[in-house]
């Protein structure tokens, strides 16, 4: 387990930790998620031993790290550029731990042809870090930091950097290796799909504190505040509240509570219909319909229709702020 | 972007014009001119008790000077580059002070210091150590006017590999000096290697500082560069040419050398 306890960090006069208690579970894979300058990668770093909090505790396994340098923290880091060892060959790299480590060089040998299996670069070991593509090379810096069997593997951004296929492949490809190799994982990214899809819990960081905490599905229907509904999907303004542009009704005919709107666009996108609208005060809205919805009400730019937000599942800024 | 055929061919006739007048002929007459009366005489030219001393002389002010200004400049560069060191910019412009001021003045402001009259010359002199006129003020004089080389070559490779491999090693449990000798020394071996391969060429080569605080003590504190002046001024016109000669196939030597120590472009 980790367990941040009230940490701040400041550089200069900014503040990129204000103050954050986090406990992060055995064996769960954690999401920091936020905008840039959120304070996610400081947090991570924090807990990595790369940078040392101004005040708080941090504790790994029950023990006080908050002093303990990085190379004593038992953790596998993953930077978002790879930070691959440029001279070594890919085995050299992965072995880098071990032999600092000091193992017989038999062990070194089975262990990192165990894990470039895992990661699926049986066949590179003699290869240079230059000679791979960026995908391959994340998945050599994973093995490096899997391979002195760390309690903790922390990844900043670890797709960041990879091309949009690469990057959903490798996101799936984490989700099964931590099915597997079950380490407690903390991951840092400002995409908030990837945070979704990878991780069982998502920590939104807002301005160096925590805005909510908690399983994915639980943030993007109950989200706590404006912020964290507007950062986990996309949202729409009706009068003063906020919802899910699927969430919103479109109707052919007046209705209690319905506002009055004008469809100016209608986009298909395959099973998904985007409506864009234009409300009464000339105030822009996009609604969401599947297919069959939109079959239904034959729409065509220039329809006047009624938009209304769902009685149920709702969510606004105004009774949150309540 | 076109450029006129004749253009170019222009200016290259210049480009090599220029270069030959001014290094590749001069040079080219030092080595007929040393040849000029056969290989023999040049040969005896070289190896009379004088220039032997003053090779192995200049070899041994060379080699104090380079490995020290080597470890010190790397250890400058970590600091300038990797700390956050107060004063930086006093330091960067430290370093930069030997490539600012003539050896000659170098020369002159370590006899001020280190000399019989100088601050802390009298103090060293009471303790039976001399260091102006003496080989330990001609190595001083090596290390002030090498200084920059090796800092020079580190720091811009030092800046570019940055120090996430670094941090990267860190968090695999290497130790401070594990880290340094495993990943940050073998990322800067060829930038250490030129820079080496300068202060080397400029050690040997260096004739303003070290003929101030040498006294040129014919036979004692001449080097090689010394002994070319020394040779010259005493109308010993054929001897200087060998003694340069000398000199140029040692640079030489070093030129080639780095050409050698190009880094593999797999691994650049």
């Amino acid at each position: 387990m980790i367990a941040l306890t009230d940490v701040k960090k400041r550089f200069g006069d900014f503040v990129a930790i204000d103050n954050v208690s986090l406990a992060v579970e055995d064996g769960s894979l954690t999401a920091l998620l936020g905008p840039s300058g959120s304070g996610k990668s400081t947090l991570l770093r924090v807990i990595a031993g790369l940078e040392a909090p101004d005040e708080g505790t941090v504790e790994i396994s029950g023990r006080d790290a908050t002093r303990l340098p990085a190379q004593k923290r038992g953790i596998g880091f993953v930077f978002q550029h790879y930070a691959a060892f440029k001279h070594m060959t890919v085995r050299d790299n992965v072995a880098f731990g071990l032999k600092v480590r000091r193992r017989p060089k038999a062990e070194i040998a089975a262990k990192v042809d165990e894990l470039l299996r895992i990661v699926g670069l049986d066949g590179y070991q003699a290869r240079y870090p230059a000679q791979l593509s960026g995908g391959q090379r994340q998945r050599m810096a994973l093995a490096r930091a899997l391979a002195v069997e760390p309690e903790v593997l922390l990844l900043d951004e670890p797709f960041g950097a990879l091309d949009a296929n690469v990057r959903a492949e490798l996101r799936d490809w984490l989700r099964r290796l931590h099915d597997e190799v079950h380490v407690t994982t903390v991951l840092v990214t400002h995409d908030q799909e990837e945070a979704m899809e990878v991780a069982d819990r998502i920590v939104v960081l807002n301005r160096g504190r925590i805005e909510q905490d908690g399983p994915p599905r639980d943030l993007y229907e109950q989200p706590a505040n404006a912020f964290v509904m507007g950062f986990l999907g996309p949202v729409a303004r009706l009068g003063d509240t906020l919802v899910r542009p699927h969430d919103l009704r479109i109707l052919g005919e007046p209705r209690d509570g319905a506002l009055e709107a004008q469809v100016a666009r209608v986009v298909h996108l395959g099973f998904e219909v985007r409506v864009e609208l234009e409300l009464d005060g000339g105030e822009p809205l996009t609604a969401q319909l599947t297919r069959d919805e939109a079959a239904e009400l034959e729409l065509r730019g220039g329809d006047i229709v009624w938009v209304r937000r769902p009685g149920v599942g709702e969510t606004s800024a105004e009774t949150l702020a309540a | 972007m076109v450029v006129d055929r004749r253009a170019r061919i222009g200016l290259r006739v210049l480009a090599l014009a220029y270069l030959a007048a001014l290094l590749l002929v001069p040079v080219a007459v030092v080595f007929y001119r040393t040849f000029e009366h056969g290989f023999g005489f040049v040969w005896d030219s070289i190896t009379t008790p004088a220039a032997v001393h003053a090779f192995w002389l200049t070899l041994e002010i060379a080699l104090i000077a380079v490995p020290l200004n080597t470890v010190l400049g790397v250890i400058t560069a970590m600091a300038l580059v990797r700390s956050r060191l107060r004063g930086k910019v006093v330091l960067q412009t430290i370093i930069d002070l030997p490539f600012a001021i003539s050896p000659v003045v170098i020369g002159l402001a370590l006899v001020l210091v280190y000399g019989r009259n100088g601050w802390f010359g009298g103090w060293f002199a009471d303790h039976g150590i001399q260091i102006i006129f003496a080989v330990p003020g001609m190595v001083l004089a090596t290390i002030f006017v090498c200084l920059p080389f090796v800092v020079r070559e580190v720091e811009p490779v030092l800046r570019e590999i940055g120090d996430e491999q670094e941090q990267a090693a860190a968090t695999l449990g290497a130790s401070r000096w594990q880290t340094f000798s495993r990943i940050t020394l073998p990322a800067i071996r060829y930038g250490i290697a030129y820079g080496v391969v300068l202060s080397m060429a400029r050690a040997i080569g260096e004739f303003g500082a070290v003929s101030v605080v040498s006294g040129k003590i014919a036979g004692e504190t001449d080097t090689l560069t010394l002994l070319v002046e020394n040779r010259y001024q005493n109308f010993d016109v054929a001897g200087a040419y060998a003694a340069s000669a000398l000199l140029a196939l040692i640079a030489l030597a070093t030129l080639l050398l780095m050409l050698r120590l190009r880094p593999r472009k797999d691994q650049a």
